[in-house]
């Protein structure tokens, strides 16, 4: 096999702690809100960077997203990635997962020749977590999801996963090329690297494609090609508790919540 | 705009659910499905029809219909005996395109979203994920889907006009599981697919599965947080007297002191418990929508200003790992009271 060639996907995206609704417009209010990596895709590229490591290769990302996105990017190249390409365009704008699945293949296509793609879970904003499969299936590829761990056979072309399923694991193993997404939190990411931070800078590292670049079908992409469509936003609001305070000695308070715990407990089970 | 395979006017009036199964039985989240279909159903005066694939499946048939299905697709073969997301969605694709459902649910589960989002892109379809509510807009009967992001701070509704299916995983522990209606007659539609070993492209090696754990069933919730994460014991100790189970906040999970299945949160399990006792949490929101359908909230913390305060009904100011202890006696002497 040639050099291994690993694809990483990942999203920049407002801290999700920063964002917060207008009450009266509905809309998201982004000013102030820092952006940063999607936290999830962190342990792709942990896994990716694993996977060079062992067996060498090359590892570049894929992101959708607009031109000031590099500044977080360039992170993965500080990590040891090798390329970043961003994908940026007016019309990808608006794009639920259909659209940008179907972006994604198209940069990942363009490239060629890739032996993985490697997703995080879901991302922090959307939480749709759909789209590694989506991609796998624009690409029409096999996939496994939430891997905590996986090997390749370089010979046979080959990757062996460990899946996490309800109640344990599973091991399975597919052909490449394939489309793998990480389980959150199935690893370390490393920090940058200080002797690799150069290459962060460097701009043969980075390439920016718009739509016409990856040859993407204008029906397909950004709101164009977006069958859903956001018809409200709201705060979520939590219900309203009683705030009631217990207060006393450690062993009054604890016979107040006895009682009622058990009057719940019993109360119900009857 | 690219189109859907069908359109709105191909569409059949019938609401799909995705039924999951292992060993025999229904997950609980196919039961869920079962229930919220029935309502969507009603409301549009559609059918409710399940979407049954596996080896062997016709007693799983008879018991959807006892949960108020009107149909069941029965789809049969001997690859479809073990979930693998190929062969599932070969088979359900075929399904789809033959009886061009108008809505299509199906559980926001491992396989069930490894299934939904491929499904929906082969379809060139929308899908909704992890929705935790569905209504049909009474004006258009377009369905619209609640979905939460930014940590479950923000809820976003979400509607698509001109594709079908419109597709939707769902949140277990989200929707209420009905009473089964013995007297619910339905029928029973077998159907063949076509799918060859070699669609197979995932073999699985080896399965190792022990009892899983479903949070969104238990009656009793014993939740803690980094204030207690020294000690677990205490809360295991509390969750077994009283029927209940142990979960935990995201950071615990996250340092590997507690298994991810008892994760609660946005994240993680929605549960409804009738009580929740969250001791050392300090209430983050992601947190919150976790317990956001338990009965009753206690909080026990010893940060007066935890936010947790703001979203209990019961609030303890104190150190959880003393007063756990003497919850426990005195919860003791309370049975041992009531015995003698």
């Amino acid at each position: 096999m040639a050099e291994l060639q690993i694809a990483v996907c990942m999203k920049v995206v407002p801290k999700p702690e920063e964002v917060r609704v207008d009450p009266d417009t509905h809309r998201l209010l982004r000013q102030n809100v820092r952006n940063e990596i999607n936290p999830p895709d962190m342990n792709a590229i942990e896994t990716a960077l694993a996977l060079k490591d062992r067996y060498g290769g090359k590892i570049s990302i894929f992101s959708m997203g607009p031109p000031e996105a590099v500044n977080q990017l360039k992170v993965a190249l500080a990590m040891g990635a090798d390329h970043v390409y961003l994908l940026s365009d007016r019309t990808f704008g608006g794009a639920d997962t259909l659209a940008t699945t179907y972006t994604l293949a198209c940069g990942i296509r363009k490239l060629g020749n890739v032996d993985v793609v490697i997703c995080g879970e879901e991302s922090s904003d959307g939480a749709t977590g759909q789209v590694p499969q989506g991609l796998a299936e624009w690409l029409d590829l096999p996939q496994v999801t939430l891997v905590t761990d996986m090997l390749l056979d370089v010979k046979t072309k080959t990757a062996r996963a460990r899946r996490s399923i309800k109640g344990g694991y599973e091991i399975l193993e597919t052909p490449l090329p394939c489309v793998v997404s990480v389980k959150t939190a199935c690893n370390e990411p490393r920090f940058m690297d200080f002797q690799l931070r150069a290459r962060s800078d460097q701009k043969r590292r980075l390439t920016i494609w718009n739509a016409e670049d990856v040859g993407a079908d204008g029906n397909y992409i950004g709101e164009m090609g977006s069958p859903t469509r956001v018809s409200g936003l709201a705060s979520a609001e939590v219900r309203d508790r009683k705030r009631e305070k217990i207060s006393g000695s450690r062993d009054e308070v604890a016979d107040i919540l006895a009682k009622l715990i058990r009057g719940i407990v019993q109360r119900q089970s009857i | 705009m690219a189109a859907s395979l069908y359109q709105p006017e191909d569409q059949s009036t019938e609401v799909w659910v995705f039924l999951e199964h292992q060993d025999d039985l229904f997950e609980n989240i196919s039961l869920e499905l079962l229930g919220k279909g029935r309502q969507l159903a009603d409301e549009l005066g559609w059918q409710l029809t399940g979407l049954l694939l596996g080896s062997r499946v016709s007693k799983l048939a008879d018991q959807a219909i006892a949960h108020q299905a009107d149909r069941v697709w029965m789809v049969e073969h001997p690859l479809l005996e073990r979930f693998t997301v190929d062969a599932y969605a070969h088979a359900a694709y075929q399904s789809i395109l033959k009886g061009k459902p108008g809505i299509f649910l199906l559980g926001a589960t491992h396989d069930g979203r490894d299934l939904a989002a491929r499904l929906a892109v082969r379809l060139r379809t929308g899908l909704n994920a992890d929705c935790t509510d569905l209504r049909i807009d009474p004006s258009t009967g377009v369905m619209i889907s609640e979905v939460s992001g930014f940590g479950g701070g923000v809820l976003a509704l979400i509607e698509m006009q001109h594709h079908r299916p419109q597709m939707a995983t769902v949140r277990p522990g989200v929707f209420p599981i009905l009473k089964e209606a013995p007297d619910h007659v339905g029928e029973k539609i077998p159907f063949p697919v076509q799918i060859q070993q070699e669609m197979i492209r995932t073999r699985v090696i080896e399965r190792s599965v022990s009892a899983s754990i479903d949070l969104t069933q238990t009656p009793v919730l014993v939740a803690g947080g980094r204030g207690v994460a020294a000690d677990l014991a205490q809360l295991q100790e509390l969750a077994e007297m009283l029927g209940g189970e142990v979960g935990a906040t995201r950071p615990l999970v996250d340092m590997g002191i507690i298994d991810r299945e008892r994760q609660i949160g946005q994240t993680g399990v929605t549960c409804s418990p009738k009580i929740a006792i969250c001791c050392g949490i300090s209430g983050a929101f992601h947190f919150i929508v976790g317990v956001e359908k338990a009965g009753t909230v206690i909080a026990i913390n010893s940060d007066p200003e935890a936010p947790i305060f703001d979203n209990a009904d019961y609030c303890v100011i104190g150190d959880a790992q003393k007063i756990l202890p003497a919850l426990a006696a005195a919860l003791k002497r309370d049975t041992e009271g009531v015995r003698g």
